[in-house]
């Protein structure tokens, strides 16, 4: 980005017009100890080409996740991104992270919504997406709103398989909202224990707005959705699907034709990077019947008036900017850019290539599933189906995980962190760019 | 400028009700649907729900904004206009008649609540003059 900096003459003219004598005087409104006098301590001034050697010694400092030597995944997934990505979406027409504020201007960005939100609809099993949000745990916040608002109830039971980040999240949420979020368990095999649901439903039947699961769940299990829809009798009472892993989608039966009501999450896994761990791309698909309660911006098609085509955002009287505090959500914006992102990586894969690479993610995690069950002291946690990640418990956790960091492999996530009950068990993750060599790297390293 | 009838009860909020035995019967006014513009959608009640006095029960909405709808008196909803579902527009064409959003029963006897609407809200007269403030 151009930095054009104001010179002397530039500064006296501008306060010449606002008609305040100094720079000082124009923040005469702030008390006077908090005013800073002299030069602020900064180093001595640089070359260019000292600079450049300055950040470039700083910048191997990261300790960035190599390409197939990552095995961390428990929500952010490392994916193989397609340069023709970057290419369209770093031209200067594309290249903003907002929304347009004239948006009907914008056919070619309000082009890629519509489609990004006709791919989401396909991928997840339901009719409706929205222009997307901002990271899956807000995500998950805003489905759980969602169903307080349509169902006028108060409580939401939410599966301590969803991802734990996400459920801190949305208890932040709805402490102000006077919503309670009831966790419930999982069972010895990895997936939700139902009879603690079952339980749950009962207790809780006279407030319940909506069930929340994982699936693919953080342990990577896929969940039996179609049985966990008909423990909800109650059809006022909505099945929420959240899932980090989209990828599953081109490969098992999606929540929304299981189901669900609203299936949420993380859509960081179509073309965009991991990074330090965002910016990510939140999602999220409804139910018909839910339209005018779905968060954020929805783009639409139209005509103009010559009878073209054309795109509108459609909805906008419930959003914030026009209904102020009685807005659906305080989402006013989206996460266009990863959107657009997400839309030009599923353009370019197609349906042929995007199940190629599901398959080979989950071919991945079974080869080294079969690698770990000939280990003497690893064993697997859980025996539920799984897509790309599963658990494995081994003696010592720590210093399995730094034996691998030694070799520059990312071993994996020590689910103590989340689950005080899971002490030596890792969470491990495999996705197309984690090699055959790179697992069989991963497997010397540890034997 | 927009219709004003007699036989009903007007509130601030450009509502109008009716009463029959203990049956309240909602609408909007033609001021309101005239402010609105073309109405869309019409969000409406179930059968069976508590309304409490003043609280919001649904919205309409229309192509230029998203508005409140208020209920006068408490009561259980026992009817509501199934037609507006599919054709919300009849609000604008008809908003004293087809145009109706719901029938609440209220648990008071009618003189009662004849009494209640005529203390607490406008009849014809009063709702005219007070659209003539407005405008």
């Amino acid at each position: 980005m151009t930095y054009i900096p104001h010179s002397e003459k530039n500064i006296s003219e501008m306060l010449e017009v606002i008609g305040v004598k100094s720079i000082s005087k124009l923040f005469s409104q702030v008390p006077e100890e908090f005013h800073k006098d002299g030069k602020l301590k900064l180093p001595a001034k640089l070359a260019p080409f000292e600079l450049e050697r300055l950040i470039d010694s700083i910048s191997k400092e990261n300790k960035l996740p190599s390409r197939g030597k990552n095995f961390l995944g428990a929500g952010l997934y490392n994916h193989w991104v397609p340069s023709v990505v970057d290419e369209i979406t770093s031209r200067q027409e594309y290249y903003t992270a907002y929304t347009p504020y004239q948006p009907e201007i914008s056919q070619g960005t309000l082009t890629t919504i519509f489609e990004y939100q006709t791919m989401m609809a396909r991928l997840t099993g339901l009719p409706i997406s929205n222009a997307s949000l901002y990271d899956g745990a807000t995500g998950v916040a805003e489905a759980a709103m969602l169903s307080v608002r349509s169902s006028r109830k108060n409580s939401v039971l939410v599966s301590k398989t969803v991802h734990p980040e996400y459920r801190k999240v949305l208890k932040t949420y709805m402490q102000h909202l006077n919503v309670k979020v009831i966790e419930f368990a999982y069972n010895n095999i990895g997936e939700i224990d139902t009879i603690d649901l079952e339980k749950k439903i009962d207790e809780h039947k006279d407030d319940l707005a909506s069930v929340i699961v994982g699936s693919p769940n953080f342990f990577g299990i896929i969940e039996d959705i179609a049985n966990i829809k008909s423990m909800i009798k109650n059809p006022q009472v909505l099945l929420i699907a959240s899932l980090s892993e989209p990828m599953s989608l081109a490969l098992v039966n999606p929540p929304g034709k299981c189901g669900a009501d609203i299936v949420v999450g993380e859509a960081l896994s179509f073309g965009n990077y991991i990074n330090f761990g965002g910016p990510t791309l939140g999602f999220i698909t409804v139910k018909e019947n839910l339209l005018r309660n779905l968060p954020g911006r929805v783009c639409g098609e139209t005509v103009d008036k010559d009878g073209r085509r054309a795109f509108v955002f459609t909805l906008s009287t419930r959003e914030q900017h026009i209904r102020r505090e009685k807005a659906t959500s305080n989402i006013c914006s989206n996460q266009n850019l990863l959107a657009m992102r997400a839309t030009i990586y599923l353009s370019y894969m197609g349906e042929k290539g995007l199940k190629n690479t599901a398959i080979i993610c989950n071919e991945r995690a079974s080869y080294a599933k079969k690698k770990f069950e000939a280990q003497k002291n690893i064993s697997l946690k859980f025996s539920a189906p799984f897509f790309n990640e599963f658990v494995i418990e081994v003696p010592d956790s720590k210093a399995f995980l730094e034996a691998l960091q030694k070799k520059g492999i990312q071993g994996g996530l020590d689910l103590h962190r989340f689950y005080p009950e899971l002490k030596n068990n890792i969470l491990v993750s495999y996705t197309e760019l984690n090699s055959i060599e790179d697992i069989d790297l991963y497997f010397n390293s540890i034997s | 400028m927009s219709d004003v009838r007699s036989g009903y009860y007007y509130t601030k909020e450009h509502e109008w009700v009716t009463v029959e035995e203990n049956i309240v019967t909602l609408g909007i006014t033609d001021y309101a649907q005239q402010s609105l513009g073309d109405i869309v959608f019409v969000e409406l009640p179930q059968i069976d729900q508590e309304v409490s006095k003043d609280e919001s029960f649904g919205v309409v909405e229309s192509v230029k904004a998203v508005s409140d709808l208020y209920c006068p008196v408490s009561g259980k909803v026992v009817e509501v206009n199934e037609t507006l579902v599919n054709s919300p527009e009849i609000v604008n064409t008809a908003p004293f008649e087809e145009g109706w959003i719901l029938k609440l029963e209220v648990n008071m006897s009618s003189t009662e609540l004849e009494e209640m609407l005529e203390e607490e809200l406008m009849d014809f007269e009063a709702y005219k003059n007070f659209l003539e403030e407005e405008e």
